[in-house]
């Protein structure tokens, strides 16, 4: 009798990159959630509409790579790149402004790159970065945090807004700016001190809305951690590393500088430090190359936040570390079984 | 003692959880699987060199008779498995997944089994009197190599534990491979003999302690050893974590031992030594039975086979003809694995024979291998998205995701450096990984690669030796002659000089000498002229020749005067 031939091993887990993928979405739900009661319908329709865009330019750039377009459309991962750029663009934004955003995301950083696996910078970061260089007034009007419902803007007038059916709001009326926006102008403009703006009723309002959409797009990291799609080292590292500079900042001075809980709970830190840092592709991938990076990480969150000119920085700390990754993951090899303490590279060689 | 539970076990990295599917071969106990039609018995069985035929085509053999010889260190005897006739020594196709074929004994069977006049050895009952050599050369002699699946010789492996001191002596009973239940029914219905021949290494190479690691999903094995062991303080039967690859002795020495063996090194090297339990039985058969290795536990299982068991099979029984005794194939079967899911190797055949390796026969199908994951059973191989979730798996420690990265860059340097070469080829990362990315296939690739490369450079290199050598010889040669004639040269020169020093007074005796030849000869012209003339009645023949000689000697003559002049 005559048999099939293949190699070992023979049989595998039903691990998948969908699956992975779709946990990602899964756990971004709590905190896109939160976001939406805090910011209103403009926050969903950017969603939906950050994930037509991604899905269709997709499909266009796996056409044009003469690639398969459903495996890899169904890989999910044009959709964790759309939700991520989504959450971190304020709500209401022109439709065609999150499109350019989106195509550089997905054509220009993923796709010019080689596409799903080969991209060095997180997607979702360089169509944020190109977003707040070119668009940065539009990018900080921020509708001022309320509840679903009541002060916020409804479905429909949301929606025609961000498609430029009805003319834009009278931003002054409704926008303010964001937490860490109003403490870098404030203090620019010649505030006495943090804790004059933190009195603030609008600011501590603003703040308190961030907390919780922090807070619960924690828990659906810590879920992620939980089913190992993350490992812990990222947003660890990130996270402590933030929290001990301003802390230490904030025990110097803390007139002048944020306190450690602004930093940590407001923008987008700890949707970064668990969803945007962690992207496994662009990130380091070594036990201890994790630590290195996500410190680094926020070491330069900070640095930017405090004295450079954009409120948050993310994006340009993440973007910066991503092309420190190839060297890291280099000279932060774990130790393999059987070779001493310290395997250095060159050992490898002489084997 | 034995029945030590609270031994420290140390951790390995990674690992993974497969369905093991242990419970359906281990429903019944082992039965002998009979003698087939033909007996096929390929002369490399094992590592090192092949053994050399002893029988020829006709030759009648009995049970246990050696038909091949290990004709170097690192090589094992193959005895006939059962009597009959030799009908042919050619190559056949062996259990290679390549359809490679080797040089291969076929005995045509007589269904007598007949050990004939002097087929067993003599036994060594009271083996702990018996010299350590002695033992050691009946371990040599049986042909007995390690069944766990590295084929190794063992009597080449305790000769070397014997040089070393050995700390631990480390039965290995893990069997963590999915599906293979061999030595788990081994360790179920032989434990006495497995301990008796235990001790019998023990004797050899009196290590200071002896542990069996057995995988708690064992139960009953684990129970049947602590049984047999029970009043020995020296054996110490251990219960470790079910966890793929803890069976493979590097990571079986971690976790019994917190030892690391070093990379690049033997593992007697470390103090170590390690025997899988079927060899272990191979030993005590040879030792205290007087048979040699002409049989083995082979699990036939699978959805591919109507009755999953375990068989003692005769060494060289056709893969078909253990299916037939285990009730045939079913619909599914597609597929025959030798080993185990996780390492084994797909046949393209069932013709081939069960050799010392064969611990499994799996009879599945690729539905069947899938089940677990039916509903991706059809997705196609993703790229890497770095998840590092093989990093996560590799028991190993090395960086799968990295190695993957650089192999498919060609760049086989930077996958050295990621210690390509400590890879076991367990298959961990490609059972973890959800992109379906067939990495162990990169590394084995990879490794073959870097081999081949190194082959070429040295054979570059030593060509290049040769050359270089060709070369300096070219110029020694041409070195050497330059100085000979600068040495000449200066030497004429020398004699010149003196010539001249000495020309004054020797110049017109040499003039008158030349001058004196050439009159001579002039003279002896002459004489001949008139001789000639007188005797020119004499024959032309004489003439001839007396001509030709005078020519000659008077071109001789002058040469000579030339010389000396010079």
């Amino acid at each position: 009798m005559k048999f099939k031939t293949n190699t070992s091993p023979f049989f595998s887990s039903n691990s998948n990159v969908s699956t992975v993928m779709l946990q990602v979405i899964l756990a971004l739900i709590p905190g896109t959630l939160v976001m939406i009661y805090s910011y209103g319908w403009g926050v969903l329709i950017n969603i939906i509409l950050a994930i037509i865009f991604a899905v269709a330019l997709e499909a266009i750039a796996l056409f044009a790579r003469k690639r398969p377009i459903l495996p890899f459309i169904g890989d999910l991962s044009a959709v964790v790149t759309a939700w991520l750029l989504a959450l971190s663009v304020p709500p209401l934004l022109p439709w065609w402004i999150l499109f350019v955003g989106i195509f550089f995301a997905i054509i220009i950083a993923k796709h010019l790159y080689g596409g799903l696996g080969y991209n060095p910078f997180n997607p979702a970061m360089i169509g944020f970065a190109v977003l707040i260089v070119s668009f940065p007034f539009e990018l900080s009007q921020w509708i001022e945090a309320g509840k679903l419902g009541s002060t916020l803007p409804g479905f429909i007038e949301s929606l025609q807004t961000t498609l430029g059916i009805t003319p834009p709001p009278d931003w002054d009326a409704i926008t303010m700016a964001t937490p860490l926006d109003a403490v870098k102008t404030g203090l620019r403009a010649g505030a006495t001190s943090y804790a004059e703006i933190a009195q603030q009723k609008d600011f501590s309002n603003a703040l308190n809305s961030w907390i919780y959409i922090s807070l619960a797009f924690a828990m659906g990291g810590l879920w992620m951690l939980y089913k190992k799609i993350i490992h812990w080292q990222i947003p660890t590292s990130i996270l402590v590393t933030l929290g001990l500079f301003s802390g230490l900042m904030y025990l110097y001075s803390p007139e002048s500088y944020g306190s450690p809980i602004l930093h940590i709970f407001s923008g987008a830190t700890i949707l970064g430090a668990f969803f945007i840092a962690t992207d496994p592709v662009s990130a380091s991938t070594t036990p201890l190359g994790k630590i290195i990076y996500g410190a680094s990480i926020g070491f330069f969150i900070y640095i930017i936040r405090v004295w450079g000119n954009y409120p948050d920085s993310i994006a340009f700390a993440v973007l910066i570390m991503n092309m420190a990754v190839p060297m890291i993951d280099y000279y932060t090899q774990p130790r393999v079984y059987g070779h001493g303490k310290k395997p250095s590279h060159k050992k490898g060689v002489n084997k | 003692m034995s029945t030590n539970t609270s031994y420290k076990l140390w951790k390995i990295h990674g690992g993974v959880h497969p369905p093991f599917h242990k419970e359906e071969s281990t429903q019944h106990p082992i039965k002998r699987a009979g003698i087939p039609k033909q007996i096929i018995l390929p002369i490399q069985q094992h590592i090192g060199s092949p053994a050399e035929p002893l029988v020829a085509v006709g030759d009648k053999v009995y049970k246990g008779q050696l038909v091949a010889k290990a004709n170097a260190h690192i090589s094992a005897n193959i005895h006939a498995s059962t009597s009959g006739t030799i009908s042919a020594i050619e190559e056949l196709v062996l259990p290679h997944p390549s359809g490679l074929k080797g040089l291969s004994i076929v005995i045509d069977t007589d269904g007598k089994d007949d050990w004939g006049q002097s087929g067993k050895y003599s036994t060594y009952e009271s083996y702990n009197d018996v010299e350590p050599e002695l033992l050691l050369k009946r371990i040599q002699e049986a042909g007995i190599v390690g069944l766990g699946g590295a084929v190794f010789p063992t009597s080449v492996k305790i000769e070397g534990a014997e040089q070393n001191e050995i700390d631990t002596f480390i039965i290995n009973g893990a069997e963590c491979e999915p599906y293979i239940t061999c030595d788990d029914m081994l360790m179920r219905e032989k434990s006495a003999q497995i301990v008796a021949g235990i001790r019998i290494v023990q004797h050899m190479i009196n290590p200071k302690k002896c542990l069996i690691g057995i995988e708690d999903n064992k139960p009953e094995a684990i129970q049947a050893m602590q049984q047999a062991c029970e009043n020995d303080p020296n054996i110490n039967v251990i219960n470790v974590p079910t966890i793929y690859p803890s069976g493979d002795i590097k990571q079986l020495t971690k976790i019994l031992t917190g030892i690391e063996i070093p990379s690049g090194t033997r593992s007697v090297n470390a103090g170590i030594l390690g025997q899988n339990v079927g060899t272990i039985y191979s030993i005590y058969q040879a030792i205290v039975d007087g048979i040699p290795t002409i049989s083995r536990i082979t699990t036939v299982t699978g959805k591919g086979i109507q009755h999953p068991q375990n068989f003692e099979t005769l060494n060289g029984t056709p893969f078909s003809f253990l299916a037939e005794q285990a009730g045939g194939y079913t619909k599914m079967a597609d597929h025959l694995i030798m080993g185990g899911p996780m390492m084994g190797f797909a046949l393209p055949d069932d013709k081939p024979p069960i050799t010392k390796a064969t611990n499994c026969a799996l009879f599945t199908s690729t539905t069947a291998l899938r089940e677990s994951n039916s509903e991706f059973a059809n997705q196609p191989t993703l790229p890497c998205i770095r998840c590092g979730k093989c990093m996560d798996a590799c028991p190993v420690n090395l960086l799968p995701q990295q190695l993957y990265w650089h192999i498919r860059a060609k760049d086989l340097e930077k996958a050295e450096q990621h210690f390509l070469n400590d890879c076991i080829e367990c298959g961990c990362c490609s059972y973890v990984c959800p992109s379906h990315i067939p990495l162990v296939d990169y590394y084995r690739f990879a490794k073959n690669e870097i081999r081949d490369q190194k082959i070429a450079q040295e054979k570059a290199n030593l060509s290049r030796e040769r050359h270089e050598f060709l070369l300096f010889r070219k110029e020694r040669e041409k070195r050497e002659r330059e100085e000979k004639r600068a040495a000449h040269k200066a030497a004429l020169q020398k004699k010149k000089a003196n010539a001249k020093k000495n020309g004054d007074k020797n110049n017109g005796a040499k003039t008158d000498s030349k001058a004196d030849a050439i009159k001579a000869a002039m003279a002896r012209a002459k004489a001949k002229k008139e001789q000639r003339e007188q005797e020119k009645k004499t024959t032309d023949k004489t003439k001839k020749e007396n001509t030709v000689k005078e020519i000659s000697d008077a071109s001789n003559k002058e040469k000579e005067v030339k010389k000396d002049e010079v």
